[in-house]
């Protein structure tokens, strides 16, 4: 019998062991942010804790959303978001839960919308979701200046999500975000193997007697309620990109979907923390952006770098195999 | 009404796709322990059969048995070998994972598998030749590599009855080679095996039992009585480059494109 059926192959161990160091190198980020003079009080730490965490479920269900190739319906969801937000706000106020609520009722109607279009007409799934995402997108727009010209003082930072905010988090909303994180690890280890298979082969699943439709509501709903979460610190414009984005990067260095998900969640954390921080510092600085600019240069790293699948790599690889054919 | 000894019987059963018929009016007896294909004209609905038998695309009519069970009580007789390029082969996995795939469904809700569950995996690999690779990521796989992957996982099912959807489509001579083996190795175990087949130079070669079809049952039956000429003539309906040299020989005859 080989090896691989005893102990962990050489290669994972490989990836575990650099996955270990990118955790490290991650959280050594707490102390040499605060000798570089960030002072953690209780507002900043909300906000740090705030963003690692939605850094964290952006890693747990980025990592399914970017395998079922469902980021960008991902970004139209999250963009129909906002006049859910709006009218959420007109109805009942300045309601916390209430906004979530509305984000998600149009945040949802708009992929079912995605979905009737491109089964009952002739267009084609992007269009659709083009269509989809800006139509929404307007209408959430115009309500926002609507409430905005209104004389009333509880409107003020609404517009925030537009491109998020991380310095309005309170403790309640980081209780929120770590029970999140409970429930949708918790979901995700109760139905590992089945998600797994699910995404892999949905086909092969029906065949066996999953309920597919049932899992694939449940895992659906995770993307969903993550992005609705997400909308406040991240904004509707660029929460997509830090759900995919930590989960784009993971792919790059890892061979299994537990390395995967294990490092997105990793660099999701490491994302989302220093990119709500580096906005609550600089004051004006908008936190979505900052958190993406975080996220995608991590992009670019893996993109560049990576073993097997990074450019260099294969250009190296190239590279070698032509030397090889000239002196041959 | 229903016979325990057909693996799979199908009474009036109609598929279509937005009004259109794919599958018209399939009555299909197939009796245990028989390796069939299925062979038919692009657009046959070759697939299609398959899909609708196991559930994966709804029916507009019909009945489906397997050994006389419906399906639905009949899971664990059935293996399922899907089209390969039905998958996104870059899934960070490795081709020792996906055979276990086969085996979740055996482990129920909540359990995790184990050591028991890698040996049976690579007893399976080992069955198409892929042993060595069984650590490897499945994005590093050729395509005949891949198949004898899906051809494993379908084995680990311990099925009795497994459905194979066009297992030889372009795979190289290694492989079809350890496809027609575990076929045989099939028929041996008294396994019942239908697979969706576009190659008709092969047909008789590999298959005791075949099934024509082109949106209908042209015709099925054990090979060497059901193959003819005329019921393939009928089934791919004059569009034929090259009729088996069994079958060839005679003028052709143009029937027109034979549709319901």
């Amino acid at each position: 019998m080989l090896p691989e059926m005893r102990q962990m192959l050489p290669e994972d161990r490989r990836v575990w062991r650099f996955i270990g160091v990118v955790a490290l190198l991650v959280a050594l980020g707490i102390p040499l942010s605060v000798a570089l003079g960030v002072q953690y009080d209780y507002t900043l730490t909300n906000v740090a804790l705030g963003g690692a965490l939605l850094g964290v479920l952006c890693g747990m269900t980025g990592t399914f959303a970017m395998l079922r190739g469902q980021s960008l319906l991902g970004d139209a969801l999250s963009h129909a978001a906002l006049p859910g937000v709006a009218l959420a706000f007109l109805l009942v106020g300045r309601e916390p839960f209430a906004l979530l609520v509305g984000a998600a009722a149009t945040g949802w109607l708009g992929a079912q919308l995605v979905g009737t279009l491109t089964n009952t007409t002739r267009l084609k799934q992007d269009a659709a979701m083009g269509i989809v995402l800006a139509s929404f997108f307007a209408i959430g727009v115009a309500l926002l200046s609507y409430i905005q010209g209104r004389a009333d003082a509880s409107q003020a930072g609404l517009d925030k999500f537009i491109f998020g905010q991380a310095a309005a988090i309170v403790q309640r909303d980081v209780l929120m975000l770590a029970a999140a994180c409970v429930l949708v690890g918790a979901t995700l280890f109760a139905f590992w193997k089945e998600f797994k298979l699910l995404t892999f082969d949905p086909d092969f699943a029906r065949a066996n007697g999953y309920p597919t439709r049932r899992l694939n509501l449940i895992l659906s709903s995770l993307i969903v309620a993550v992005i609705v979460l997400g909308l406040q610190l991240a904004g509707v414009i660029l929460m997509v990109g830090l759900l995919i984005a930590p989960a784009a990067a993971a792919r790059q260095w890892t061979r299994r979907l537990e390395q995967m998900i294990v490092l997105a969640v990793i660099l999701g954390a490491f994302a989302g923390g220093s990119g709500a921080v580096l906005s609550a510092v600089e004051r004006g600085l908008p936190t979505g952006p900052m958190m993406i600019v975080v996220a995608c240069s991590l992009v670019l790293v893996a993109l560049l770098f990576a073993p097997e699948r990074g450019v260099l790599w294969q250009l190296w690889q190239r590279r070698t195999a032509h030397q090889l054919t000239k002196e041959g | 009404m229903t016979d325990q000894t057909y693996a799979l019987e199908i009474n009036d059963l109609t598929v279509a796709y937005q009004n259109k018929p794919v599958l018209w009016d399939i009555d299909l007896h197939v009796p245990s322990g028989v390796l069939m294909a299925i062979v038919g004209p692009n657009g046959a609905g070759k697939s299609t059969l398959i899909k609708a038998a196991l559930g994966l695309i709804p029916r507009a009519s019909g009945d489906v048995r397997f050994f006389g069970k419906p399906l639905r009580q009949a899971r664990r007789l059935i293996g399922y070998v899907p089209q390969r390029g039905s998958v996104d082969w870059d899934f960070p996995t490795t081709v020792q994972d996906v055979v276990m795939m086969g085996l979740y469904g055996r482990l129920g809700w909540l359990r995790r598998p184990g050591k028991a569950e890698r040996e049976a995996a690579f007893h399976a690999l080992d069955q198409v030749g892929m042993a060595n690779f069984a650590g490897r990521q499945i994005s590093q796989l050729s395509g005949g590599q891949q198949q004898r992957v899906f051809l494993a996982r379908a084995l680990v099912q311990a099925a009795d009855l497994y459905f194979m959807d066009e297992p030889f489509a372009a795979v190289d001579a290694v492989t079809e080679r350890a496809i027609v083996s575990l076929l045989h190795t099939l028929r041996e175990q008294g396994k019942t095996v239908i697979v969706v087949h576009h190659d008709l130079q092969t047909v008789t070669e590999y298959f005791d039992w075949v099934t024509l079809l082109n949106v209908e049952v042209i015709g099925s039956g054990a090979t060497a009585l059901t193959f003819t000429e005329e019921n393939v003539r009928r089934t791919y309906g004059g569009r034929i480059g090259a009729l088996p040299p069994a079958l060839n020989g005679s003028t052709p005859q143009r029937e027109g494109v034979y549709v319901a």
